[in-house]
Formats: structure tokens, C-alpha cells, sequence
């Protein structure tokens, strides 16, 4: 078996008696397309906490690339490759697109930390940082205050900033969270036009959006994994549809 | 679009955040304006150089706070541990300005990164209250320690060597006031170059978006306890000031109220913008003169009322009100 490009053995995470996460073994292949699904309150977002090491879990390892850094920081998980998106946006909203991006790349770029230089003479990491809004579409908006962006731009400019750290590893919560049926196949196409080189995956509710990118699918209900497959088995198992999709008597 | 004008539009951007470190002449301004009281003034030079100590104060309290986005009402422990270091110096037989202000800084800076590194683990209201914990517990030190401080006294005979030693410290303040704004004008490149630089950039994400600047792999604690020394060594280097410029120090240079004024001068003048400080600083203590002569008894109510005005209609102090005139002056035109 080839290493996965993240792996998850036995996790555990209990708030005292409350268990959000029970005894999850999860395997991100690389390259992979896959789908965490589950319903509200299932542990999706405390998953991806956990995997990001904004949460510490109680026990269980976390593998990024077969090495082990379930006791590694943020910042260093992020500088391993493993790079994520929030369900709700998190950007700095007094700075510009352009600078938002930039402080990303910068910070990748090993450049963040340097103080007695002008930051313009880093002139590689700004054009690097508008490339990529020009990739996602969103180069019009470049000096634009982020909070003067409408909200589905808003929401590429939470994927630039993860793709500014040349992810390997990407954990997209709910990508078109909030965003109007017609912008979110903006978002939508470049989530499907990422690099086959990032394995990711994709926390979602919208079900057309997952059978749309996943080619795998995990459900967790109540912190536990109740299956995982590919669209096709999930889509035709009855467990999945008494649980998840509630269709239990007019199915 | 025409593809010329996308051409404009390719390489604008990146060159307005590659070139904006560049100095607007408007900078300058105040270094034009540092120059005349030396003549025109010269019975209230004692005064223009606590306002340019106290605008240096500001600066390196704009650093944590209007960059970092750090919140603290003990920034004056800082200032008062200079102050005292220098005076201390200065008063048992070293009275050499330079090298007094150089351990003013020393001792601050030093201070101000074991203090940061502990006290800034904790967020919000906690680090509020650790930070004034901080200064109550310095100036009560300072208070105790008679044998060293002169305590509630104040110390005394402080006693400064010619600046370089060529220029005597005369009773007009003279030389005390330049050597303040030389003091000034260095400090201000140096806070001019850290808020331009790459380091200085990542500050406001912290102050933006802490959860995001995480994300990113940004070594958010590292950074803070940086900038929180840095600005501690500022202050310092104020503190140290003031002592040698009059040659004496109390215990009011280090207490939550000097560090609550110098808040309030800040945000006065505008937060997080650099020039805040050279703008709120002079408003406040020119007012308080003032308002202390014409009604010596409600004064204090004047400035309160100040306060409460532009919190209230200026968010953003001063600076911010000639941005929104600025705006409206430009929208009106055609």
C-alpha cells in the first residue's frame, strides 16, 4: 500500500463526557478527491480542527505524508503541507485582496519574518500572489478592501490563501458556504481545477457538489465513521438514507 | 477590457504594494514643523520636549497596539523602568546621555520580553489586567525601594554629562530639546522601516485575523513577543528621556494613569497609522496647557469631553477625520 497522503489511526476527542470524535480511521490517498459528509452536528468541522491541530485530540495518531505530527503545532502542520479553508470566513478584512494573498505567500516563502528590509524589495512574492487571483478570477478586486468584496469572492479568497501555501494536503470546509446557486459554480470550478497533485478533501452538505467533485466519500455521524465508499455505493446504501439523507419513509 | 488597459491593470496592483513603503513629502511634515519652537518658543522648549518624548512614547505604544492589535495599560512600566534607569545611572555618577539611554533600552527591552512572553499567552480581558498588573507591581517596587529610587520622593541628583560631550544641558532646554527630537527622528525610521517591512505587514494580519494568521503558518506568539519588546525598548528609550531632559524622575512615570494618558493621546490622534502619535500627542498636551490655565479646576472635565467626542463622531481621532474630509473632497470633484 502506497503512504496516504494524510492518515488518521484511531482518533479520539472528548469534551468530558461529550464525544466528538470516536475511534475515526480515515485514509487520504494522494491526489485523492474526497468527500467527508454527515449531518449537522456529526463532528465535521472538529475533524478538520483536529487534523489541523487547532484542537489537540484525546488519543489516536495523525499521519501527514507517513510522518507523525499529532503533536506538531499549526504553524507547523501548515509547513509540512497541510493547508485548509474555514466554513466561515476567516480574512483580514481591513487589507486588500492582493495583501491578503501576499501575506500568505510570504509566509510560505520563509520571507514573513524578516524585519529590516522593506517589504517591496520581496517583489517575486506580490506577483506570485496576484497570479494566483489571476488564476481564480478575482485580479479585478486586487486592491480592493476585502470586506468592500462581495461574499462569493470572499469565498475565493479563502481558497487563495490556502493554495498560497502550496498545499499537498488541502481541507476545504463547505467551499460554497453561503454563496447564491449561481456564483457557486465559480468556486465550484476551481475547487475542480486544483492541481491533481493536492489530495483533498471537501466538507460539504450540498449533496450535487459532492457527487459533482468526490470520488470517494466518508459519512461520519456522532463522531464516528458509519461507512465510507465510492459516490455510488453511498448513494445506494440504505444506512446512509435512514441516518443522513432521512429518507426513511418516503424513499 | 482593451488589452492595454489589462496591462495597466497586471502590473498596477503589484506595484502599488510593491512601492508603498515609498515616502509621501507629507511625512516630512512634522520634521519641518520640530524646527521653528527651537526660536520662536524658546520659553517652552521644556514643554516641546515632553511632547516629543511623550510622541515617542506614543509610537512605540502604536506598534502593539495600532499594528499588533495588543491591547495594554501597562505600557508605562516600560517608560518608568527607562526612566528610572537612566536617572538611577545618572544620579550615582554616570551621567553620560548615550550610553544611559542605550541601558534605559536594555533594561526595558529585557523586561518586556520575559513579561511578553508570559503575559501574552492569555487574550482579551486577561491580558488587560496582566499588563496593569504588570505596572502597579513595578511602581510599587519602585515605591518600596527607597535606598535605589528615592521612592515617593523621587530621586534626586541627577547630575548629566554634556550631550557628546560638547553640549551642556541648559536650564532653557535647549540642547534637551534637540537631543529629544534626534532621538525622535532616529526611532521614527526605525518604527517607519519595521511597519514597511515583511515582519511589520504580518503584525496587522495578527491584528486582523488571529485564526486565519494560524492558519497559514504564521508563529503568531513569536512575532507578538517580538513586537511587544521592541515596543518596550521604545518606551524605554522615552522614559530614559525624560529623565535625563529633567533630570529628575517619580514615581508618576510609571502608573496606570501615565499609561491610560498615553492611550488616549494615541487614540486621539489615530490608531495603527504611524502618525497618530505625532498628532495626538501634541493635540492632548497643548489642550491640557491650555484648558489647565484658562479653568485650573475643571480642566480635566475639558479633556474628558474631548475624549468623548471623538470616540463617539471621529472614530479613527484625528487622522481619521482628514481622511473622510480628504474623501469628500475628492468625491465632489468631477
Amino acid at each position: 500500500m502506497t503512504t496516504a497522503a494524510l492518515e488518521v489511526q484511531g482518533l479520539n476527542k472528548n469534551f468530558g463526557a461529550l464525544v466528538v470524535a470516536n475511534a475515526i480511521d480515515f485514509r487520504l490517498e494522494p491526489g485523492a478527491r474526497h468527500a467527508l459528509i454527515g449531518p449537522n452536528g456529526a463532528g465535521k468541522t472538529t475533524f478538520v480542527n483536529l487534523l489541523t491541530g487547532r484542537l489537540q485530540p484525546t488519543s489516536g495518531r495523525i499521519l501527514l505524508g507517513g510522518d507523525d505530527i499529532t503533536a506538531l503545532s499549526q504553524e507547523q502542520r501548515v509547513k509540512r503541507g497541510l493547508g485548509r479553508t474555514f466554513q466561515i470566513n476567516q480574512l483580514f478584512k481591513g487589507l486588500s485582496v492582493l495583501e491578503n494573498v501576499t501575506l500568505a505567500v510570504g509566509e510560505r516563502a520563509g520571507v514573513a519574518g524578516d524585519m529590516f528590509r522593506v517589504a517591496g524589495t520581496h517583489r517575486g512574492v506580490v506577483e506570485e500572489a496576484y497570479g494566483l487571483l489571476e488564476r481564480l478570477g478575482i485580479a479585478d478586486d486586487a486592491l480592493k478592501l476585502v470586506r468592500e468584496v462581495p461574499y462569493g469572492r470572499q469565498r475565493l479568497v479563502e481558497i487563495a490563501l490556502a493554495l498560497a501555501l502550496n498545499p499537498k494536503v488541502l481541507l476545504l470546509d463547505e467551499p460554497a458556504a453561503g454563496v447564491p446557486q449561481g456564483e457557486s459554480k465559480v468556486i465550484l470550478d476551481v475547487v475542480a481545477a486544483l492541481s491533481p497533485d493536492i489530495a483533498m478533501l471537501i466538507i460539504e452538505h450540498d449533496m450535487d457538489i459532492v457527487f459533482r467533485i468526490a470520488k470517494r466519500i466518508t459519512v461520519l455521524v456522532q463522531g464516528a465513521v458509519l461507512i465510507e465508499g465510492t459516490p455510488q455505493e453511498i448513494a445506494a446504501d440504505r444506512q446512509v438514507r435512514e441516518v443522513y439523507l432521512g429518507e426513511r419513509d418516503h424513499g | 477590457m482593451a488589452p492595454h488597459a489589462r496591462d495597466a491593470a497586471r502590473t498596477s496592483p503589484v506595484d502599488s504594494l510593491v512601492t508603498r513603503h515609498r515616502l509621501r513629502p507629507l511625512e516630512l511634515l512634522p520634521w519641518v514643523l520640530v524646527i521653528p519652537p527651537y526660536w520662536l518658543f524658546d520659553t517652552y522648549l521644556p514643554l516641546g520636549s515632553e511632547i516629543l518624548i511623550m510622541v515617542l512614547f506614543a509610537l512605540s505604544l502604536d506598534l502593539i497596539l495600532g499594528y499588533a492589535g495588543i491591547v495594554t495599560l501597562g505600557h508605562a512600566a516600560f517608560f518608568g523602568l527607562g526612566a528610572y534607569t537612566a536617572g538611577i545611572l545618572a544620579a550615582n555618577g554616570w551621567g553620560e546621555p548615550i550610553s544611559g539611554l542605550a541601558a534605559a533600552a536594555a533594561v526595558a527591552g529585557a523586561t518586556g520580553y520575559v513579561t511578553g512572553r508570559i503575559i501574552l499567552r492569555a487574550h482579551g480581558l486577561t491580558l488587560l489586567m496582566m499588563t496593569l498588573v504588570i505596572v502597579l507591581a513595578l511602581n510599587e517596587a519602585a515605591n518600596r525601594m527607597g535606598w535605589l529610587t528615592g521612592g515617593a520622593d523621587g530621586l534626586s541628583g541627577i547630575e548629566m554629562w554634556p550631550l557628546l560631550g560638547l553640549f551642556r544641558f541648559d536650564l532653557y532646554g535647549r540642547t534637551g530639546y534637540v537631543y529629544a527630537a534626534a532621538v525622535l527622528f532616529v526611532a521614527w525610521i526605525f518604527v517607519r522601516r519595521i511597519v514597511h517591512s515583511p515582519f511589520g505587514r504580518s503584525l496587522t494580519g495578527i491584528r486582523e485575523n488571529v485564526t486565519r494568521m494560524h492558519a497559514i503558518g504564521v508563529p503568531v506568539r513569536t512575532r507578538q513577543v517580538t513586537i511587544y519588546a521592541i515596543a518596550a525598548v521604545l518606551a524605554g528609550i522615552a522614559g530614559g528621556l525624560l529623565a535625563q531632559t529633567t533630570q529628575s524622575v517619580a514615581l508618576t512615570v510609571m502608573t496606570f494613569e501615565r499609561s491610560g494618558a498615553i492611550l488616549i493621546m494615541l487614540v486621539l490622534g489615530g490608531v495603527g497609522r504611524l502618525y497618530g502619535a505625532f498628532v495626538g500627542v501634541p493635540a492632548y498636551m497643548i489642550a491640557q496647557d491650555n484648558l489647565a490655565r484658562l479653568d485650573p479646576v475643571y480642566w480635566y472635565f475639558w479633556v474628558g469631553l474631548m475624549l468623548v467626542v471623538v470616540v463617539l463622531f471621529a472614530r479613527g481621532g484625528i487622522l481619521g477625520i482628514v481622511d473622510r474630509a480628504r474623501d469628500l473632497v475628492v468625491r465632489r470633484r468631477p
